[in-house]
């Protein structure tokens, strides 16, 4: 794809920072599964922190595309830092944007996008996984607000977010239609970090189990409208959708540039070698195709959640198979961290479960095509 | 082709089994996190006769068919798969090539130690700017007096900074390519030998991965193993042998990483339901469970080809080495996908299988290297 030339300045802008910047504390944050705090601030410093947002509330007012751009060249060389960015400003940040009030907006977005407060999200809980409806947070209303009960797991950044955007019920017998969306300050008594989970890959990322217990969060601390949880996470993670695409599209090609450092390197390429870093390289651009189209739905202000879907379901299968192919095809030094592929290994496969299982894309994109049909023969007769 | 096992086999499958569940499978998340070798569990491997288990017994080995050597290395690998690599090296690179190669003296010297566990073995063909291409190997052996000089340095050697003797390839022809290289029985005591550094991997972390340096490495004469300038042949042929665990092992990472997907998919519940019930799971399940059965198939296959006395099976060990090392990829990664975010926590053992399970596609010929090796055998 030809980019604009905003958008070509863009990427070089982003892809030096990335080279200069977050690339250095990448390995040591994820050997010692230290969190990407430095990269955190630098992106803060820059403004890259509320990338899509208007330049009113704070942020830099560029498009989508621009914020997939620069997730993906983040990704390529730190996926920790590149999924924190990533939940920051899509899941943290765009339903604030999105569904807000204009005094919450006002009050939390220019933060947000200057780094003052990460963002965060809080949906998923122990038995509400794919099945993310299901929440068995509570939420009653009294006098003073809402009186919030409940654990939540698989939050990323929660540790260090100001505040946490959290799905809880109103009325368990509703099921989703129970739900609603609450801006939760960290700092809130009856709030708590549980415990920080030890995990396979994006290791200098933050994922810990949140804890709510007689948590009272002001009235009007409510997204949207009561009840509208559900509608409201739903298109939040569509649209998160395309930075998850980004961040797995910016590991493939990370994975593609250590395979194609090794090729350079290696005087003659065998067929074989150079099959596998053909279809590799084709792959990672399919991907990229793919979530900068999503971008550009978005930033069309319409929506898209099959090609959300789409981008999200092929970018992460790309990087996990693009990471494997790397390593078989240096060998045993991809083992080491030299080439680095190790490591977008582990870290790949994140994206093939968070924010929506593969399995969940595909039930998407199905229902999605099934209804495109439906809508044709509407026409047809 | 008889697809059914003998008492023997059987027996060796519920005591290394038994020994697994036991005895490896409760360490071998802590022995991954801090990357330390289990010693004991080796010592203990020992007193049941699985450190050198296709050795004659005259020279204390168990005397079993390499069968009997796949299935044990699966089911020590089931339980972990650093153990599980620690025992085929053992067995089929470094104590094999001894019994197969070596002169009298050498198996009465060594093989007894091997079988105790006195001395473990490892096996140094791998070079930092030489692994899929021996010929391109840069160690080198020189005679001086009753002595051969080594000069250079191994990378990647399983059980490196633990063993006691290796098996370490040299050129002593450096004008005569893949027909220059000699094999060495080496002492860690021999002077100029050492360790160098410890590898970070991936996984099958507590395998005391480490770099061997020769410096001036004095190497007694009679520790030429196969012959001069043969190095390459027991190289090659140990490696036809050696797939086969390889292969084994695969198998045996895949098996545990289903079995507890397996278990797990019934268990949790979503939309009301256990996962097992959707139709995405379970097609994942019956395509797991079917290269399993496929890739243990060819394991045993292969092995059988060398009980049954076949001189060349390099295209059958390649075949099950390759399919098992796919298999085991795809098979511990969909692992990891039906936990979920569970999964990809260290909660649960399926991320290590996911880790240790890549190596498989790596270490003793990339899996590009097999599909050469199969090519190779079927153009003839």
């Amino acid at each position: 794809m030809i980019l604009s030339k905003q958008h070509a300045d863009f990427r070089a802008e982003l892809r030096k920072f990335s080279r200069e910047v977050v690339r250095c504390g990448a390995r040591v944050c994820d050997e010692q599964g230290e969190f990407v705090d430095g990269n955190v601030k630098a992106m803060a410093e820059r403004g890259y922190l509320g990338i899509p947002w208007p330049k009113e509330l704070g942020g830099m007012g560029r498009d989508y595309l621009s914020y997939a751009i620069a997730v993906e060249e983040i990704s390529r060389v730190c996926a920790s830092t590149g999924i924190t960015i990533a939940a920051h400003t899509s899941l943290g940040t765009y339903p604030i944007y999105k569904f807000g009030t204009p005094a919450q907006k006002e009050k939390y977005i220019p933060r947000l996008a200057r780094g003052e407060y990460l963002g965060s999200f809080g949906l998923t809980e122990p038995n509400a996984g794919s099945d993310a409806a299901s929440v068995e947070t509570t939420a009653k209303k009294t006098e003073d607000g809402y009186l919030i009960n409940g654990s939540k797991r698989f939050i990323t950044s929660a540790s260090y977010a100001g505040t946490v955007i959290v799905a809880a019920s109103l009325d368990r017998s509703l099921g989703r239609k129970g739900v609603t969306c609450f801006i939760v300050e960290t700092g809130t008594p009856g709030f708590s970090v549980a415990s920080e989970e030890n995990k396979l890959g994006l290791r200098g990322s933050n994922t810990v189990e949140l804890a709510f217990e007689d948590m009272l969060v002001p009235a009007d601390s409510v997204l949207g409208k009561e009840y509208e949880g559900y509608r409201i996470f739903m298109e939040t993670l569509d649209g998160g959708r395309i930075s998850i695409g980004a961040f797995c599209l910016g590991m493939a090609q990370g994975a593609l540039d250590a395979l194609a450092r090794w090729a350079a390197g290696c005087g003659r390429l065998s067929q074989m070698a150079s099959a596998r870093l053909s279809d590799v390289a084709t792959e990672v651009e399919a991907a990229r195709l793919l979530v900068y189209n999503a971008a550009q739905y978005k930033d069309a202000d319409v929506r898209a959640d099959k090609e959300c879907a789409f981008a999200k379901l092929y970018a992460s299968e790309v990087a996990v198979r693009a990471a494997g192919t790397a390593m078989d095809v240096i060998g045993r030094p991809a083992l080491t961290p030299e080439f680095d592929v190790a490591r977008i290994y582990r870290d790949a496969k994140l994206g093939e479960i968070g924010e929506g299982t593969s399995e969940v894309m595909r039930m998407i994109i199905a229902k999605e095509v099934l209804s495109d049909i439906a809508a044709e023969q509407q026409e047809e007769r | 082709m008889n697809f059914s096992l003998n008492e023997d086999q059987k027996m060796i499958r519920q005591m290394a089994r038994d020994f697994a569940t036991k005895e490896l499978e409760p360490k071998a998340a802590e022995i991954d996190a801090s990357g330390e070798f289990p010693h004991d569990s080796i010592k203990k491997m020992a007193e049941l006769g699985l450190l050198v288990m296709v050795i004659p017994e005259q020279y204390g080995g168990a005397g079993f068919d390499f069968v009997s050597l796949a299935i044990a290395v699966e089911e020590i690998s089931r339980g972990c798969g650093s153990t599980g690599v620690i025992t085929a090296v053992h067995n089929s690179l470094a104590s094999w090539p001894i019994a197969n190669w070596g002169t009298d003296a050498q198996k009465q010297q060594y093989l007894p130690k091997m079988a105790t566990g006195e001395m473990l073995g490892a096996f140094g063909l791998t070079e930092p700017n030489c692994g899929s291409d021996p010929a391109s190997m840069e160690t080198k052996a020189v005679l001086d007096g009753d002595h051969y000089v080594l000069n250079g340095a191994k990378r990647f050697i399983t059980n490196g900074g633990v063993a006691d003797v290796f098996i370490v390839f040299a050129v002593t022809d450096p004008a005569a390519g893949s027909k220059g290289i000699s094999a060495f029985i080496v002492e860690k005591t021999h002077p100029g030998f050492s360790v160098g550094k410890h590898e970070e991997l991936l996984g099958l972390r507590a395998t005391a991965n480490c770099e061997l340096i020769f410096e001036d490495c004095k190497v007694p004469k009679e520790n030429l193993l196969g012959g001069l300038n043969q190095g390459f042949k027991v190289a090659m042929g140990t490696l036809d042998v050696s797939r086969i665990d390889i292969g084994a092992q695969a198998v045996g990472i895949a098996q545990a990483a289903f079995d507890k997907a397996l278990a797990y998919s019934q268990e949790r519940k979503q939309f009301g339901k256990a996962i097992c019930e959707f139709e995405m799971i379970q097609e994942k399940l019956a395509l797991m469970a079917t290269s399993i059965e496929a890739a243990r198939l060819l394991v045993y296959s292969a092995a059988a080809q060398k009980d049954a006395g076949k001189k060349r099976f390099s295209k059958e060990s390649a075949m099950c080495k390759l399919f098992a090392a796919t298999t085991a990829v795809e098979v511990t990664k969909e692992a990891v996908q039906i936990y979920g975010g569970y999964g990809y926590t260290k909660d649960y053992p399926v991320e290590r299988y996911f880790r240790d399970a890549k190596c498989m596609e790596i270490y003793e010929g990339t899996s590009e290297i097999q599909k050469i090796v199969i090519a190779r055998s079927l153009l003839g």
